[in-house]
């Protein structure tokens, strides 16, 4: 049988962690998707960038924290793991205060990584 | 009245709308995502330095404590839930949803 190659496919996270269940879905749904064989990039952006901080302690407000998980992208082959640095400048945040390793780009930078995915999925 | 808001100030506009139809000296408090708004250093502290000038400012423990904002911009009151109450019970409350 014929080898598929694999597909390019990023997740373009948007959403703060703890007001909506979006954020929490979209790591899940990255993950499962780490599971197969394909090239998978995860973006964050706008206040996304929050499910990244560092420190989060969610026993008081009774929901699940997840920010810690995000560090298992790497082991699941999400190599590419992007942080658009406007969104993170504007909250007043830098590569320092976040939980796992990214690479920082510009807005530009992002949109051409963008382009180049063969599926885009919004969280 | 109690001004209550719940949304992050750099996806909503409803903390702007909020200090603009707002009675001066009228409570503002930031709950779930609208702690964001007590972010150090962040691109919404001119928005906050005016809102503080006209209001008490008050930014919700556990909220901040589940989003890692262990510190707050100079002025912005951390309350818990019992300071939450007592507001409620002194002033008529609104949510900006």
């Amino acid at each position: 049988m014929e080898e598929q190659a694999p597909r390019k496919i990023m997740f373009v996270n948007r959403k703060a962690p703890h007001g909506s269940i979006y954020a929490y879905e979209g790591l899940e749904v990255i993950l499962i998707f780490g599971a197969y064989d394909q090239e998978i990039s995860a973006a964050f952006l706008d206040d996304a960038v929050l499910s990244l901080k560092k420190g989060q302690d969610t026993s008081e407000i009774g929901t699940k924290e997840f920010s810690a998980t995000f560090r298992v992208l790497e082991a699941y082959g999400v190599e590419n793991r992007y942080v658009e640095r406007e969104s993170l400048e504007q909250r007043g945040l830098t590569e320092e205060d976040l939980v796992m390793d990214v690479d920082v780009v510009d807005g530009a930078t992002l949109r051409k990584y963008m382009g180049e995915q063969d599926v885009l999925l919004p969280f | 009245m109690l001004h209550i808001v719940n949304k992050s100030p750099f996806k909503y506009r409803n903390l702007d709308t909020c200090v603009r139809v707002s009675e001066k000296e009228d409570p503002i408090i930031l709950i779930e995502d609208g702690v964001y708004a007590a972010l150090k250093g962040s691109s919404i502290e001119g928005l906050m330095k005016k809102t503080l000038e006209d209001h008490p400012v008050f930014a919700i423990r556990a909220d901040l404590k589940a989003r890692g904002i262990d510190e707050v911009m100079e002025g912005v009151e951390v309350c818990d839930y019992s300071c939450f109450v007592d507001m409620v019970e002194k002033h008529v409350p609104y949510s900006w949803l």
